[in-house]
């Protein structure tokens, strides 16, 4: 079995058994206030992460190139409000004109 | 779910369009990644969490191992537990149903829920089950959509996707940047893990950065 298939098997196996979890486990659990504060915060480490990994490395190593181009015209679209297809649709443009340039 | 009031079906379907129309920058995405038309799709039909997705073909296609994938995939779902449990004393469900409500119990099926509260415990879950479904539906059909029209174009770069998929993750941590505390924790996460990058395998840079949240959550003071 590929590495593909064992990501989409195992990701699709922990993400029901967190679901299903939730409503077999008491209410009282895990609604201590300190982690419910990580539970908000975990997301964004992770997802910030992936903006900074995605954005300047490949393959392990630093790298800048078009797609740098095409997260900052996402981030100014983000910051006047645009909706999100905008955001993700205004990095491809921009990172792909300047790729084919 | 008999009658179900207006404002709750209108809230509930625009969410579902709004949202399950990303479903094309996904299947874009996990084609970008080297992931088969079949294995994206089988992504959103049984992983069917946005964030976690992602994380998987984006992880992977880095160079990550299955686990890395697996792992961030899965701290990133962490947050669907705490929805199962907000629903489940409102929705009382059991047998089957229990395993259908936990599979669409997302974001935004949560999140209507919670926002027809003052329209009655009925309302709230006519909004679940409408925009869990509705979701479901449709971001499943526009991955296939988006992973068809990925297949089509070839080079991934050559039209952006490259770049599509680190701007979806800032537009899904945008909202989530409320105050200079998550602020300052994002900037330390994205640098941290840039840095990392050359030194240990991928996918493990995006990991360690759970801790520094864990970190971060336990020395704030409420």
């Amino acid at each position: 079995m590929s590495a593909m298939w064992i990501g989409v098997i195992g990701a699709s196996i922990a993400l029901f058994i967190l679901r299903y979890s939730g409503y077999l486990v008491p209410e009282k659990f895990l609604t201590n206030p300190r982690m419910l504060r990580i539970n908000t915060l975990i997301p964004i480490a992770l997802l910030s992460a992936l903006v900074g990994v995605q954005t300047l490395t490949e393959k392990g190593k630093w790298i800048i190139d078009q797609r740098i181009a095409g997260v900052a015209v996402a981030l100014i679209a983000l910051s006047v409000k645009a909706p999100y297809f905008v955001v993700v649709i205004s990095a491809a443009v921009t990172s792909a004109v300047l790729y084919r340039m | 779910m008999s009658r179900v009031n207006r404002a709750t079906a209108s809230q509930s379907l625009s969410v579902s369009f709004a949202v399950g129309l990303y479903g094309i920058a996904f299947g874009a995405a996990g084609i970008a990644a080297g992931f088969s038309i079949l294995q994206t799709c089988l992504l959103s039909l049984l992983t069917f969490s946005g964030a976690s997705q992602f994380a998987v073909v984006g992880v992977m296609g880095a160079g990550g191992t299955a686990l890395s994938g697996i792992a961030t995939a899965a701290l990133l779902g962490i947050r669907n537990t705490l929805y199962g449990l907000r629903m489940a004393p409102i929705l009382k469900v059991q047998g089957w149903k229990k395993v259908i409500a936990a599979q669409i119990t997302i974001d935004e099926s949560t999140g209507v829920a919670i926002g027809q509260e003052d329209l009655g415990v009925d309302a709230m879950k006519d909004g679940f089950w409408l925009t869990g479904f509705g979701v479901y539906v449709l971001w499943n059909f526009f991955t296939l959509v988006g992973s068809l029209g990925a297949q089509a174009m070839g080079n991934p770069s050559a039209w952006g996707l490259d770049a599509a998929v680190p701007a979806a993750f800032l537009g899904l941590v945008w909202p989530r940047l409320l105050g200079k505390f998550e602020r300052a924790l994002a900037v330390t996460a994205l640098v941290i893990a840039i840095l990392l990058s050359p030194y240990i395998a991928a996918g493990l840079p995006i990991i360690l950065t759970a801790l520094l949240a864990v970190i971060f959550g336990w020395k704030e003071r409420a």
